[in-house]
């Protein structure tokens, strides 16, 4: 076809023969290639574990804290618009007294309450009954809390029983102290029936619970609550404004998913007449916190893989190398029947490309089920990003393809004549 | 008179050293179609050396070698891939048959490079394989396949491109009377069908086979020309 040369159709190899023949190669010896392999097998599968358990580690931790900070409103009474209150007097509570009822019928809230820090003098005396001895200081926070506020809390009875909406109502001298409060001021939970009191300034509550530890609000650090109206009466109105701390303040804890609603509308509920006052905290984004977690492991993790998938390289490589020495008969006999030098070029890429591909695949399989098996066992729910995980049997085929170009290139500048003779 | 298949202007073929050893001494050739020559020689005189230049495997370093009118030290290597994989058929000293592949395998093998189905590629390696009478042994590997086994998947691989030029390194070097025989008959049979023929060899009886005889000594060829051939 005006080709001044042979004439003749020009030797190809279709990429279907190709393959087949590199599949022929492998198959023929599938000691050598599961060996070969290993490298690839182990860096993939190091990618795809550690990145899976990279996930589901940070997907779990941030579950665990946004499952409690989803389902968290926080309200604050930022005082009234004009400080209206007499000098030396605080103003009433921006919360209405029926607070903790109209925010139970806001849709989504499990349950919602009204407390403040008490204000105490300085030097604020905490003991237990005068008839035990044992002295708490003033690191013992008082607590005012409505009924409603306890049950958002949900604190972990160990005895008696949470205040209840009676005590309240009833404005009675009573509290709920937390085991290392308890432990400090000498009352053991076994006595609780005996009723021991803890006096503040000489004002004493009997203790009616213990509890040791606290979903929300009083979770960290000794506490002792008392009802709100008790509150009131003994130490008068808390002090409004946001920055003092010591402002009253509603909990809310909902249903998961519903705080960003509930957040829009409790002001408006609780305050028709004055919703600014009210300010209203949602939970932080649950998603952003997340992606801060990942970011720090992943990157870390992702060397070590690579670190692994440059030695499966090199196993290829080097493998691939030897076995273009190995074959050279098969090279020259190739060339003799045809073969142009890159159908042998391709040929040998096409193996270690299949061998890499393979090894990628064996290696993302084991990856998954790593991190399914330790996510089975730790109980999580296993977090696998698709954006590493799908493509990651082609980071084999890439290793492959770039292990095999030298070789492939050796085994095409093999003289037909020295790789006859060599055999 | 027919074109020759084969030219030989001063054809020289030098290993370089150190120390260069001329293997092939320029020589002239001419080997017309359907001829049969035996290349005889002793070990180490350049029989090999000059198949290996017939069959494009190697280059030579001074002189000119024209195959079917064409000069192939002027074709790119392409052409000359094509020339070996459609032109010419070589049968090895050594078979060079793939260890691990079948004797089906390793004919379809000479087939892999041109533009056949798959269909025809199997039918025509099974067909070759049945010519040199080995139609039952298709799926034998070559380890258990005997001496003569060998040597007939080899020559079947050679054949199964139906090439027009069939180069032979002592195909009966390898194989009992009886087998060299019988092949020498195989061969004899495709020359009758036109086959142009080079086969090197040691043993007398298989040259007297060929219709020319061409010596090789020291690299110096050489041809005595018999009575009664013309
Ligand atoms: N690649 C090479 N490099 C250097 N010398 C070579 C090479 N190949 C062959 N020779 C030498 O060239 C000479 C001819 O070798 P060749 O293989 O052509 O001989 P031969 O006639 O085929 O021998 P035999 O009958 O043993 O097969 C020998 O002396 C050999 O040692
Ligand atoms: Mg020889």
């Amino acid at each position: 076809m005006g080709r001044p040369g042979a004439g003749l159709p020009l030797p190809r190899l279709t990429v279907r023969d190709t393959a087949a023949e590199a599949i022929a190669g492998i198959v023929q010896r599938p000691g050598r290639a599961g060996l070969t392999m290993l490298g690839t097998v182990l860096g993939v599968g190091a990618f795809v574990a550690v990145l899976g358990l990279t996930a589901t580690g940070a997907g779990q931790i941030s579950r665990q804290f946004s499952v409690l900070e989803d389902t968290t409103v926080t309200v604050a009474d930022n005082g009234p618009a004009n400080d209206v209150a007499p000098p030396g007097t605080n103003p009433r509570i921006g919360f209405p007294a029926d607070a903790d009822v109209i925010a139970d019928h806001i849709k989504g809230v499990v349950a919602a309450g009204v407390w403040w820090p008490v204000a105490l003098p300085e030097g604020t005396n905490f003991s237990a009954s005068l008839a035990l001895s044992g002295e708490a200081s003033q690191t013992v926070n008082l607590l005012a809390v409505s009924p409603g506020a306890v049950k958002a809390m949900v604190p972990a009875m160990v005895a008696g029983s949470p205040l209840s909406t009676y005590e309240n109502d009833t404005a009675q001298h009573v509290a709920m102290i937390d085991t290392s409060t308890a432990s400090a001021l000498g009352i053991s939970p076994a006595r609780l029936p005996s009723h021991p009191a803890v006096f503040v300034n000489g004002i004493a509550y009997t203790v009616v619970g213990i509890y040791s530890s606290a979903q929300r609000v009083v979770s960290g650090g000794s506490a002792m609550l008392i009802p709100e109206d008790t509150a009131l009466a003994d130490y008068g109105n808390p002090q409004p404004g946001i920055g003092t701390q010591e402002e009253a303040q509603m909990v809310i804890a909902t249903k998961t998913g519903a705080a960003e609603a509930v957040s829009r509308e409790i002001a408006a509920a609780e305050l028709p007449t004055d919703p600014h006052r009210l300010v209203v905290t949602p939970p932080p984004n649950p998603l952003k916190l997340q992606g801060e977690v990942n970011g720090d492991l992943a990157g870390l993790f992702l060397i070590l893989a690579l670190i692994s998938l440059l030695i499966g390289a090199v196993g290829i490589a080097n493998t691939t190398l030897v076995a273009v020495l190995e074959r050279t008969g098969e090279i020259g006999v190739r060339r003799a029947v045809g073969a142009r030098p890159r159908h042998i070029a391709g040929q040998f890429l096409a193996e270690s490309t299949a061998l890499g591909t393979l090894g990628g695949l064996i290696g993302t399989c084991i990856g998954v089920g790593i991190v399914v098996i330790f996510a089975a066992a730790q109980n999580w729910t296993v977090v696998l990003n698709p954006v590493y995980t799908l493509p990651a049997p082609l980071i084999g085929t890439v290793v492959g393809l770039l292990a095999g170009a030298y070789p492939a290139l050796r085994a095409a500048r093999t003289s037909p004549l020295a790789a006859l003779r060599h055999a | 008179m027919t074109a020759p298949v084969i030219e030989l202007r001063g054809l020289a073929r030098t290993y370089p050293g150190p120390p260069p050893v001329p293997a092939l001494r320029p020589a002239d050739l001419v080997i017309g179609a359907g001829d049969y020559v035996a290349v005889t020689g002793p070990s180490g005189s350049g029989k090999s050396t000059l198949l290996h230049l017939l069959g494009l495997l190697d280059s030579p370093t001074a002189g000119s070698y024209l195959l079917d009118g064409l000069d192939t030290s002027k074709l790119p290597d392409r052409d000359r891939s094509a020339l070996r994989g459609r032109r010419i058929g070589i049968v090895f000293q050594a078979f060079h048959l793939l260890a691990y592949r079948t004797a089906l395998e390793n004919v379809l093998l000479a087939e892999l490079y041109n533009h056949t189905p798959r269909s025809t590629r199997l039918q025509a390696a099974a067909g070759a394989l049945g010519a040199v009478g080995l139609g039952h042994r298709l799926d034998a590997l070559p380890t258990t396949l005997s001496g003569g086994g060998c040597q007939r998947v080899a020559i079947a691989r050679a054949l199964v491109n139906q090439p027009s030029l069939l180069l032979c390194d002592e195909p009966t070097g390898n194989l009992d009377s009886r087998n060299a025989a019988s092949l020498m008959e195989l061969l004899d049979q495709l020359n009758s069908g036109g086959l142009t023929i080079v086969i090197i060899t040691h043993d007398a009886a298989v040259a007297a086979h060929a219709g020319r005889t061409v010596t090789i000594s020291d690299g110096i060829l050489s041809e005595r020309i018999r009575a009664g051939h013309g």
